[in-house]
């Protein structure tokens, strides 16, 4: 990834709206055949981001580069770039052929060269039969893909991709989300897409970009991310996570913490210096509930509040005596048995799966 | 309780659907006889001659006589030039608002529709007052050494293309944003971004999608604008005399029904024409209002002119979009974009000046009429001269035009309590039943609205006079009912769709009858809506002169008619001071309305 050519480059973008900053100094870079996801809750920052990458908002302050190019203020059809909207915006009086055909009319392509330019990404995108309808007569899916058989045509040095699939029922979604991962793959095609649904992101991204209140949080692999959140926000947007309040009593590579009513508890990461307030993360998935004798680094002892069967898997929800409630996902065992609501259960979890981030303010 | 045991056994009696739909039947009623049942008499009448014979002779008349002919080739040459201006000048204020954020949206639609809202003969005094020989802007041009004698502005064809342009706007305006408000708004990103430049994808996309607003809007300007006469006759000369000039001299001079039968069918016939070709061309369905823009866009099947007519459009567009294209390119070699600085827009620049500028024609005028009317000089003039109030002392003292004040206001106050009772009755049946021949049955009771007030009015002034009802408030009230009752079956329909019928249900299962949820808990609701269509009730009848030209006239006179009266024969002060107390009252009276019904539908919704 390092090796490869920068495709796109954002540097310190700022965009003020009045007194309201939608976007705080974004930096970015995106490799050539990359996939990188803006991911972010609404109003982050992350559709404003991509649109400045477009032209069709201009930044405050910052520079955008596109393949070695200053575009900043550029319009949008002096960019190179390519856009899948929402709601794919495809042109409903032309037909699918034509709709194909635009954006190289707009470059004055011949129109021999056209058609055969058209037929070649219809069967990319494997709809070659529906070249003569019209955008209405197609499937969700299947507009979809004339979306992305629009943008590629023109071979764009990226492609920029609006939460394409925020409009399709779960089971298309997956479908769908195969699919372009694999057209990003034989293609080799860069692309920036943007979503809400973290589940997306992980499954199509090689990287991701978190974004939250205007400020890009953490870039890195969706691995990076889930397992080494930088911050509390990461940790909770990204998979579900058990925060404890607790306070440093031995800083170092493994850290020794007060938690709640002086629980002591042992963790990794870049907490901080001995007596200060900070956060440890611990994922459901990473809580065992402990057999009698069953030691561990970190151990829990609360009363069982409910259990939660979703079938593979079954949630138990531990309060602790001073307060918080604990979330444990474990395999689902046969039968009846397990732990009972109202019995007191041990929990244990290793040290290494429990994260500690400073405290702060979100 | 009882009502539950009693019911609970059998079926309840009454539950036919014309048994439940008994509250329309009183309007249903009140229209067929006072508004089918005339309208069809003075259009049946235009074929039989006065001894009672069927004859062609009336129709014979018009083809013969050139008058006729002539007047009916100025009627249509009016009413297409107002539709060119109206659209030209229409659309890019549609387009400013369809694009811009809901706030500055509304403001400027308030604006925009002001000439709605104010009174047509202000309106089209105030369009004398500055158009005038010694008018505001011929004031305004000579003292800037642009022009040394007054120019004629009215009296002639630019005067009626001034005030029918002005009076038109909104309706264009409104029509066309309608479907721009349906267009999405990524499509023309999505086309910048696959490499269009601006003007190529304006053309090429947006201007395409817009063209059902476009050809609606023609459509309804230009048959409203067939049927006028208040514009003409005031700030037209000889030469702009329009067929409802003609009609009305017809019947108050020469009383001849059938004849003026026989030119309302050629009105109305002018109008079928017109609408067959647009439905040829577009298809009906764009008028409805349901459709959405890209449905509208498609290229269904179509009639021979329709594929024509396409066809050619798809090519003038391509045109437009290349000649942009190429002006863009020019535009680019002389000064070339620089991407490492934001640089502004000159098209969006050049577009809100235009806009503004219209906006300001449209709202601007009618308010001159209030300096004007505080002159103490003896003549109407801009700037006015000095203060007094002696124009408002020669109102209250004329007891011609406090009658008529009067008088407006207790047949508007009338005609809005019978319209809404009518109206609000039938309102819950067309949208809470079902009902056979619905469409045909709203048709009916909207019709009004389409057909030319005038036809309405002959058509009434013709059934009055057999039975004694000219004169009188009862027939003024009744006319006026038949145009304003319309406004309210529309605007109740509108705050009972977004009304959810489970609070009734709710309200029932909890106990209360019909009549006491109706009372407590639909009417509160809907509250804003019923007023909304009283008010505009109100403003309807405050504001008619066409049913008043007929079935008034004298001591009998409503305000409207004591103004027209006087505008024909002696423009004075006087009238400006009756106008600004007009402009306010009903201006005030409108925006109430207007806030009523938009808070009734946002809490509903």
């Amino acid at each position: 990834m390092t090796a490869a050519k920068t495709k796109l480059s954002i540097r310190g973008v700022t965009k003020h709206y009045g007194a309201v900053t939608a976007l705080a100094d974004a930096t970015l870079e995106l490799g050539e055949g990359e996939f990188l996801t803006l991911l972010g809750p609404s109003g982050s920052g992350k559709t404003t981001l991509l649109m400045m990458v477009a032209g069709l908002v201009p930044p405050s302050s910052g520079e955008v580069w596109i393949d070695g190019k200053l575009a900043t203020y550029a319009p949008p059809n002096k960019r190179d770039i390519g856009i899948v909207f929402q709601n794919y915006a495809l042109f409903p009086h032309l037909t699918v052929r034509e709709n194909i055909a635009f954006p190289l009319q707009m470059r004055r392509v011949p129109s021999a060269q056209i058609e055969a330019e058209v037929k070649r990404v219809l069967e990319i995108v494997q709809l070659p039969h529906v070249a003569g309808r019209l955008p209405r007569e197609l499937s969700g899916g299947q507009q979809q893909r004339i979306a992305l058989a629009r943008c590629m045509v023109y071979r764009p040095s990226i492609i920029l991709m609006d939460e394409p699939l925020g409009a399709l029922d779960r089971q298309l979604r997956d479908q769908m989300q195969l699919e372009i991962k694999e057209l990003h793959a034989r293609l080799g095609i860069t692309v920036l897409y943007v979503t809400h649904d973290q589940e997306e992101a992980m499954a199509m991204s090689d990287r991701i970009c978190l974004m939250n209140n205007g400020r890009i949080e953490q870039i890195g692999t969706p691995q990076e991310l889930y397992f080494e959140p930088r911050s509390v926000f990461v940790a909770q947007f990204l998979g579900e996570s058990n925060i404890l309040d607790a306070t440093v009593r031995q800083a170092g590579v493994t850290m020794t913490l007060a938690g709640p009513g002086g629980m002591e508890l042992r963790g990794h990461g870049n907490g901080g210096a001995a007596g200060e307030p900070v956060k440890v993360i611990v994922r459901p998935e990473r809580l065992r509930l402990l057999g009698e004798r069953e030691a561990a680094e970190n151990v829990a002892i609360g009363t069982l509040r409910e259990t939660v069967f979703a079938g593979g898997v079954t949630r138990f929800f531990v309060a602790l005596p001073n307060g918080p409630v604990l979330s444990a996902k474990q395999l689902s065992a046969g039968g009846e048995k397990g732990p009972r609501i109202g019995d007191t259960v041990r929990l244990g979890w290793s040290t290494e799966h429990a994260l500690v981030l400073p405290e702060r303010a979100a | 309780m009882s009502d539950i045991a009693s019911a609970a056994g059998r079926p309840p009696l009454g539950q036919s659907v014309w048994v439940r739909a008994w509250p329309i039947y009183p309007l249903l009623f009140f229209v067929v006889a006072v508004f089918l049942y005339p309208v069809a008499q003075i259009l049946i009448l235009s074929v039989f001659d006065p001894s009672g014979h069927l004859s062609l002779a009336n129709y014979s008349r018009i083809a013969t006589t050139p008058v006729y002919l002539q007047t009916l080739i100025i009627t249509f040459k009016i009413a297409g030039w107002t539709t060119l201006l109206a659209m030209l000048a229409g659309y890019p204020v549609a387009y400013l608002l369809a694009n811009s954020s809901v706030r500055v949206r509304d403001s400027l639609t308030l604006l925009v529709l002001m000439p709605f809202w104010t009174s047509f003969l202000v309106r089209t005094f105030a369009w004398m007052i500055l158009l005038g020989r010694n008018g505001a802007v011929n004031r305004l041009l000579m003292s800037l050494g642009i022009t040394d004698a007054p120019v004629s502005f009215i009296y002639n064809f630019t005067g009626v293309m001034i005030g029918m342009v002005h009076a038109m706007l909104p309706l264009a305006i409104l029509t066309m944003l309608s479907v721009m408000q349906s267009i999405d708004t990524n499509l023309v990103k999505a086309a910048r971004t696959l490499g269009a430049r601006g003007g190529q994808s304006f053309w090429r996309i947006y201007f395409r999608l817009s063209l059902p607003g476009v050809a609606a809007a023609g459509l309804l300007v230009f048959i409203t604008a067939l049927g006028f006469f208040i514009t003409p006759a005031l700030l037209g000369g000889r030469r702009e005399t329009m067929i409802s000039q003609v009609i009305i001299s017809v019947v108050q001079e020469l009383l001849n029904f059938p004849f003026a039968g026989a030119l309302s069918v050629l009105l109305l016939a002018a109008a079928a024409i017109v609408f067959y070709l647009y439905d040829r061309l577009l298809g009906m369905s764009t008028l409805s209002g349901g459709a959405s823009a890209s449905e509208l866009a498609a290229p269904g099947h179509k009639s021979a002119i329709g594929r024509i007519g396409a066809l050619a459009g798809e090519r003038l567009i391509a045109v437009l979009g290349w000649l942009s294209d190429r002006f863009g390119d020019l535009w680019d070699r002389l000064f070339p974009l620089r991407p490492d600085r934001p640089h502004p827009s000159i098209s969006r620049a050049i577009l809100w000046g235009a806009g503004l500028a219209i906006v300001g024609f449209l709202c601007l005028p009618s308010l001159f009429v209030i300096p004007v009317s505080f002159t103490s000089g003896t003549f109407i003039e801009f700037p006015p001269q000095g203060f007094s109030l002696r124009w408002y002392q020669t109102y209250l003292g004329s007891v011609g035009w406090v009658n008529a004040t009067i008088r407006s206001f207790i047949v508007a106050g009338l005609t809005a309590v019978v319209s809404t009772l009518l109206g609000s009755a039938a309102a819950f049946v067309l949208v809470r039943q079902r009902l056979f021949g619905k469409v045909a049955i709203l048709s009916l009771i909207l019709a009004p609205l389409v057909l030319p007030r005038l036809i309405i009015a002959v058509a009434l002034f013709y059934l009055y006079a057999r039975l004694g009802l000219v004169g009188t408030i009862l027939g003024l009230v009744l006319g006026h009912t038949v145009l304003a009752v319309p406004y309210v079956v529309i605007t109740v329909m509108a705050v009972l769709k977004t009304y959810d019928e489970r609070l009734d249900q709710a309200a029932w299962s909890l106990g209360a009858s019909k009549l006491r949820t109706l009372y407590h808990i639909t009417l509160p609701q809907i509250r804003g809506g019923v007023i909304a269509g009283f008010l505009f009730a109100f403003i309807t009848s405050f504001d008619d002169l066409t049913v008043a030209l007929f079935v008034t006239g004298g001591s009998t006179s409503t305000l409207p008619r004591q103004m027209w009266n006087d505008l024909l024969l002696q423009v004075n002060p006087t009238l400006a001071a009756v106008s600004t107390v007009i402009l306010v009252f009903v201006t005030g009276f409108v925006i109430l309305a207007e806030m009523l019904r938009r808070r009734a539908s946002a809490r509903v919704s």
